[in-house]
């Protein structure tokens, strides 16, 4: 049981990366794959700062800002230099690596006494209750945050860049402008999922990140066919299966190994698991004509 | 006031491609007037309309709107002054946006987007108000998707959008010749009330020579990048339906 119970909160730790892909992909219209250097990004900054002492709050505002430059890196390259936003994101993530190596000074940073969001607050004896109850409140405050943000003025703006471009241009809204700040809030939020896992496994490591941007791609599939499917136009509930996604996902692969399935095909059967779920709703489309 | 000053616009310059879209141009529009232009394919009346709104920079020439020069202000700044209607309906909406989210946008053309809710029951009324002008039964619908509309209802939505906030120049390209003949005659109309209603300075470019000679009080005709015939309003009402025909054979 413990096993989910550690699924269920690695699903939470991915949130903020899912909701991040949310933003550029489904808000912008961009694929953004510059997730899988930031979210390291995150996770490194988090073990350096932590392991200097840092307090949390300082930590959690590193890392969303380093997030938030990376971010806003690949929407400067992919705005005004004109490079696709796929090419942008992988010269971003490919730079990244270094960028990573050099802040760490070396691959792995493991943490041991550091301080720990975890334990800021004891709540239970039990560590894991403890750190779904910490990380259960994370997940509600972004969610009402990015909720909010999206029903302003300035978030309605921002959903219209990615739907009708045209458009809200004429309505005079600088949408260069626009999209760099997306995608930084975008790797932002991807940042802060490396900040609470690299609490969470007490490490960090260089190839953390390595194709961990389908985890995002993933979650926002499944939410995307739950939204399609229940027909939901309310912000908020897509935002809620968003990270119901991410939860999902953490556990089906919990019970892909729980069920012996060798460790080694674990990223074969994410893309598999991926797969599946994109062609799902094609499959019964096609029923459904016949 | 709209003024373009000896304006040329080259695309693909020095290539084998090169063309020349609108070729030393001078056109002064003064306030409150509503100018018809006509053309065939490729006369240059679209690139003429983008210069205009900032969508693509002159060659050479200036483009003053209300006295200011504007020439390197891209199409988000110049919407200070200008509206626009696009020939595709799909252009001028945003499809996954509610209605009322789109008219949102639209009452801050002029203004920032802050990070506070606009989308309040009193904008909410002021919305439904103004669609219930249109008379098509939209008024009850504002929290549909736009998406969910007829090319027709989004056109008129669309320039009821462009008087949501403070306008003085209103931009027409080809906004019926996508529609069926009611609801292109439901935006002829509507333009026209607003024109009238807000003393807007205005452009239509179409193809459709009865809207032509019904609308506006001048029209111009061009051709390879050139204006070839301008009719004030006087020497407009003089002219017959005819005389349009002929100038296109």
């Amino acid at each position: 049981m413990d096993f989910y119970l550690t699924a269920l909160l690695q699903g939470l730790c991915f949130s903020g990366l899912a909701l991040g892909i949310y933003i550029s992909m489904k808000i912008f219209n961009i694929p953004d794959i510059t997730t899988d250097g930031s979210y390291t990004l995150g996770g490194m900054v988090t073990a350096v700062m932590l392991t200097h002492q840092q307090p949390i709050y300082l930590t959690a505002l590193a890392v969303l800002i380093a997030g938030g430059l990376a971010g806003a890196v690949t929407g400067l390259i992919h705005t005004k230099l004109k490079i696709n936003a796929l090419l942008s994101g992988i010269l971003v993530m490919t730079a990244l690596y270094s960028v990573n190596l050099v802040v760490a000074g070396r691959s792995n940073i493991p943490l041991i006494g550091t301080a720990s969001l975890y334990s800021a607050i004891s709540l239970t004896e039990n560590a894991n209750l403890n750190s779904l109850v910490v990380l259960l409140m994370v997940v509600v405050v972004l969610v009402l945050l990015i909720g909010y943000m999206l029903k302003t003025d300035f978030g309605i703006a921002m959903r219209a860049t990615g739907n009708s471009e045209t458009m809200i241009r004429a309505l005079g809204v600088n949408t260069d402008r626009m999209k760099i700040i997306g995608l930084a809030l975008a790797n932002a939020l991807t940042a802060l999922s490396g900040f609470l896992i690299t609490q969470l496994q007490s490490y960090a490591d260089i190839s953390m990140g390595i194709g961990i941007v389908i985890i995002g791609l993933g979650s926002v599939i499944i939410a995307e066919t739950l939204i399609n499917w229940r027909l939901i136009t309310s912000v908020w509930v897509s935002l809620m299966l968003v990270v119901i996604g991410a939860i999902i996902f953490q556990m089906v692969l919990a019970f892909t190994l729980a069920s012996g399935v060798d460790a080694n095909l674990l990223k074969a059967v994410t893309a598999i698991f991926v797969l599946l779920i994109v062609s799902l709703p094609r499959l019964s489309l096609l029923k459904r004509n016949d | 006031m709209i003024e373009v000053n000896n304006v040329t616009k080259i695309f693909n310059r020095g290539k084998a491609n090169e063309v020349t879209a609108v070729k030393q141009l001078s056109l002064i529009i003064p306030a409150q007037e509503y100018v018809v232009v006509v053309g065939s394919n490729g006369s240059g009346k679209s690139t003429l309309l983008n210069l205009i709104a900032g969508s693509t920079f002159a060659t050479s020439g200036d483009i003053k709107l209300d006295g200011e020069l504007v020439n390197r202000s891209p199409d988000y700044e110049r919407s200070r002054w200008i509206a626009r209607v696009f020939q595709n309906p799909l252009s001028g909406t945003a499809p996954d946006l509610s209605i009322l989210d789109n008219f949102r946008l639209a009452a801050l053309r002029t203004k920032p987007k802050g990070l506070s809710i606009g989308t309040t029951e009193a904008f909410k009324k002021l919305v439904q108000d103004k669609i219930a002008i249109l008379g098509m039964g939209l008024e009850n619908k504002v929290q549909q998707t736009m998406g969910t509309l007829s090319g027709g209802q989004r056109q008129a939505l669309t320039l009821l959008m462009s008087v949501m906030d403070e306008c003085r120049i209103l931009l027409l390209d080809e906004p019926t010749a996508a529609l069926d003949p009611r609801s292109a005659d439901l935006v002829m109309r509507t333009a026209e009330e607003l024109v009238k209603t807000f003393k807007l300075t205005a452009i239509l470019i179409t193809h459709n020579l009865k809207d032509a000679f019904n609308f506006g009080n001048r029209i111009i005709l061009m051709g390879e990048g050139q204006i070839i015939k301008d009719f004030s309003s006087e020497e407009k009402s003089n002219l017959k339906q005819s005389d349009l025909f002929e100038w296109f054979s």
